[in-house]
């Protein structure tokens, strides 16, 4: 067991890993790049329905039961599906990752807006605003460090499960998990799971950050609210109020 | 609700959830004594006795499966017990699956098993191969007769690219190499007939690899003929070579050696019995067995592995 | 569908198969959770070493964890034991701050009153903490066995019998019928266990339906999300359990 620490550790620091096609800049870059476009996609999606959803009320139910079942979709088998389908290339299977992506982020987004206290929105409405300045002036602002939250979810979800993607052929850090699956190399395997763990919580800090600089100083106490699946580790105070956040 | 006092409720519940615990070990106890939970441990030498049932691996494409279950129906119809475990993976994860006992015999092919277990070997005939692989076998584990039916890899390219390339065999290949790329399994990177080889016997370094985990299947089909690769790392026996006009290339220097298939096995639990039924089936099996097989499972019949194994054993008079 | 009447031994057969690998980790799961969770609520560094540890665990991609497992723990490669222990593993991640959280949803109150009346600490946890927790520790159960049912599919690239299997021969063969019915079977099974998760709640917590108990909420984790902030405890709990599937585990 120990020495397939020490050869993972000899496979990090391999310089021959770290460049070309395959090495793990390019792999990283890709691995990003899915990541990113799924974010996108499943963001066009998901903040429409949702700010909808969570302004009117009108379709709960339906957006609630469908993010259920869709959670309980496999990854595996919505890639192989979608691949035999539509063929390969980047696409299919970017798609088959929009699907899994879009309920937490509809969650988030709907929970966001119906978090906001009614009275803030009745006040917007007393004020004169139309629906459309009630949801964009009122609700979305107060909504944003919730909705921040399940982005956050989202993309930590999807930063994991772009990993799959090398099973059908594209790139990304799970290339390394897949290529050291079949050449039954541990450290190879051992090495692109660290990278994949280290990328989730690396990019999580970054938003994490970005949370705490650029949304209103209101929210922080807010965000103890807000579903974060993963902790800013920096920060203990904070890990204990992602989980105090229960207690409201 | 506001009299019943705390004990009374607590008991009640606590009761309940000890009894649903026990319901969950019960669910989850009844659907896995037919498989995963309860097979694992009966496979291994030292939990049962030898002579007991035995388990057929097999990697993971389909001809595998095939063979998989055509050595267990064997096995079975010669009052050998025996199941598969399907699906295992590439010969670096099974190889390693038969030597710790997780399975005990898995079809095999002669010429890529002696380089799985000598890098260096120069065999390149049947002969030489079936000669030379039991002495390179490693302590506990050991092959059975080889059959007559040959699957290998092959580099297998569209009639359009043969034709815009000139392309009959991987020494013209070799010359528009560093335009070309190629779609095979990521093992064949590493593997002495991969790239490796191909820089070894023809000097030819492809602009790049395109790994597939299908084995040859769909996708690298689907890859080949959109160009998104010019060449595919696709078995011999595939029946889409035929069906869609394909074109082998030649291999003069013998990159691709000769690959009988034939069982692998783990000594612990082997009988001779269970060696009569696998030999038996080896003696029969020709190459063209195992395209017709491959159609009936992943043409258009898409027959299970183990019908179509059935059937075949029963054509054969093998079993009933 | 011929196919599936065709084949459908095979296909109950991996669904077996499959519900075990799902189900023992989830009970397993929630054996180590409960004492863990007990154990970090001792102090506040503790208790935020066990969510950080938690939330790490949960990076690992699955695929990783069930390949590097055997090193670890000297199990057999195609030990189905292996993906019992990495979905363990990723159960108790998401079960010790579900556990944490209900433990939290406890009126303190009735604790008070609890010793008060004169339980001993061992009993007072069985007989108030514990099934006054009950609510949201099931909304907790209910995301680990949707993600673990997902999950499990992924060990069948290794070989490990579950409707995964299905997929894998599906693309080999490019056969969309199977992955289809390996699909349908996987969200079925995943119904399945929701409804006996949410059977067994309402047996367990008879109370929730006397009034307006604050379990009430929890025990719709998905309707949970929407809950209002006025809404109590479990219910916040709940919402943020729900999405907790986030993370390695998809992989």
């Amino acid at each position: 067991m120990s020495n397939v620490i020490t050869d993972t550790f000899d496979w990090l620091a391999d310089p021959a890993h770290w460049a070309g096609a395959a090495g793990v800049p390019a792999r990283l870059a890709e691995h990003l790049q899915y990541t990113g476009l799924v974010m996108l996609i499943a963001t066009a999606i998901a903040i429409p329905i949702g700010l909808y959803v969570g302004h009117t009320g009108r379709g709960r139910v339906a957006v609630v039961a469908l993010a259920g079942a869709l959670r309980a979709l496999p990854t595996l088998g919505l890639l192989t599906l979608f691949v035999l389908l539509a063929g390969i290339g980047l696409m299919p299977p970017i798609w088959a990752l929009v699907i899994l992506t879009v309920p937490p982020l509809l969650a988030g987004t709907y929970a966001g807006i119906s978090s906001v206290d009614r009275n803030v929105v009745d006040a917007a409405r007393a004020m004169g605003m139309t629906e459309l300045q009630v949801l964009f002036r009122a609700e979305f602002p107060n909504a944003l460090p919730v909705m921040f939250g399940g982005f956050r979810t989202g993309v930590l979800q999807v930063i994991a499960t772009v990993s799959v993607v090398a099973y059908i052929n594209l790139g990304g850090l799970g290339r390394y998990l897949f290529d050291g699956l079949v050449l039954s190399d541990f450290p190879q395997m051992l090495g692109g799971s660290l990278l994949i763990a280290g990328l989730a919580i690396a990019v999580d800090l970054v938003l994490a950050l970005f949370q705490r600089l650029f949304l209103s100083p209101g929210a922080s106490s807010q965000s103890n609210r807000s579903r974060q699946a993963a902790v800013d580790l920096t920060d203990p105070v904070t890990a204990e109020a992602v989980v105090k956040g229960g207690m409201s | 609700m506001k009299e019943s006092r705390p004990r009374a409720l607590g008991r009640r519940a606590f009761g309940g959830l000890a009894a649903g615990v026990g319901l969950a070990l019960a669910l989850s106890a009844c659907g896995g004594s037919s498989n995963p939970l309860s097979s694992a441990p009966a496979t291994g030498g030292a939990s049962t006795g030898s002579g007991g049932a035995l388990v057929v691996g097999s990697a993971d494409f389909p001809e595998s499966q095939i063979m998989a279950e055509v050595y267990a129906g064997a096995l079975n119809a010669a009052g050998v017990t025996a199941s598969t475990k399907p699906n295992i993976g590439s010969r670096e994860v099974y190889f390693k699956a038969v030597q710790d006992g997780s399975v005990d015999v898995i079809p095999d092919y002669s010429g890529n098993l002696l380089l799985h277990v000598n890098k260096d070997a120069t065999e390149v005939s049947a002969e030489d191969i079936a000669k030379a692989l039991p002495a390179k076998l490693p302590d506990g584990l050991a092959v059975l007769d080889a059959s007559k039916a040959e699957d290998k890899d092959a580099m297998v390219v569209t009639k359009a690219t043969a034709e815009k390339y000139q392309l009959k065999s991987i020494e013209d290949l070799a010359k528009v190499c560093s335009e070309i790329v190629v779609g095979a399994p990521a093992t064949f990177a590493e593997r002495a007939y991969g790239l490796p080889g191909l820089k070894k016997n023809y000097n030819c370094v492809p602009k790049k690899l395109e790994p597939f985990s299908d084995g040859g299947g769909p996708l690298t089909l689907k890859a080949l003929l959109s160009d998104q690769v010019q060449v595919a790392d696709i078995f011999t026996t595939t029946p889409s070579i035929a069906d869609n006009d394909l074109v082998v290339l030649e291999d003069p220097k013998n990159n691709f050696i000769a690959q009988q298939v034939l069982p692998l096995y783990n000594k612990a639990k082997m009988t001779d019995k269970a060696k009569d039924a696998l030999n038996a089936v080896s003696r029969i099996l020709t190459t063209d067995d195992l395209i017709n097989l491959n159609r009936a499972v992943s043409g258009t019949q898409k027959q299970n592995p183990k019908d179509a194994a059935a059937a075949w054993l029963k054509d054969k008079g093998l079993a009933k | 569908m011929d196919w599936f009447l065709a084949n459908s031994g095979q296909v109950f057969t991996l669904a077996g198969q499959h519900l075990a690998l799902a189900v023992l980790p989830m009970v397993f799961g929630l054996l180590i959770s409960i004492p863990l969770a007990q154990v970090a609520r001792q102090s506040k560094a503790l208790r935020s070493v066990v969510v950080t540890a938690s939330s790490l665990l949960y990076t690992i991609p699955s695929l990783a964890l069930f390949i590097i497992l055997p090193t670890i723990i000297g199990t057999r490669i195609l030990d189905p034991l292996n993906v019992v222990v990495a979905l363990t593993i990723y159960a108790v991640a998401l079960l010790v701050r579900a556990a944490l959280d209900a433990f939290d949803s406890v009126d303190e109150d009735l604790r008070q009153a609890a010793v008060a009346m004169g339980f001993k600490p061992v009993a007072r946890f069985l007989q108030i903490d514990l099934p006054l927790s009950l609510p949201v520790m099931f909304a907790g159960l209910r995301v680990v066995s949707v993600s673990n049912i997902s999950l499990v599919s992924v060990a069948a690239l290794l070989g490990i019998g579950n409707l995964g299997m299905l997929f894998t021969s599906g693309l080999q063969r490019d056969f969309v019928t199977e992955v289809v019915v390996g699909i349908i079977a996987i969200l079925i099974l995943a119904l399945l266990m929701d409804a006996v998760l949410v059977l067994l709640e309402r047996l367990l917590t008879p109370w929730t339906r006397a009034g307006a108990a604050p379990g009430a909420v929890a025990a719709r984790p998905h309707a949970g999300s929407g809950a209002s902030p006025e809404k109590t405890g479990p219910a916040a709990a709940a919402m943020r359990l729900s999405d907790a599937q986030a993370g390695g585990g998809g992989a």
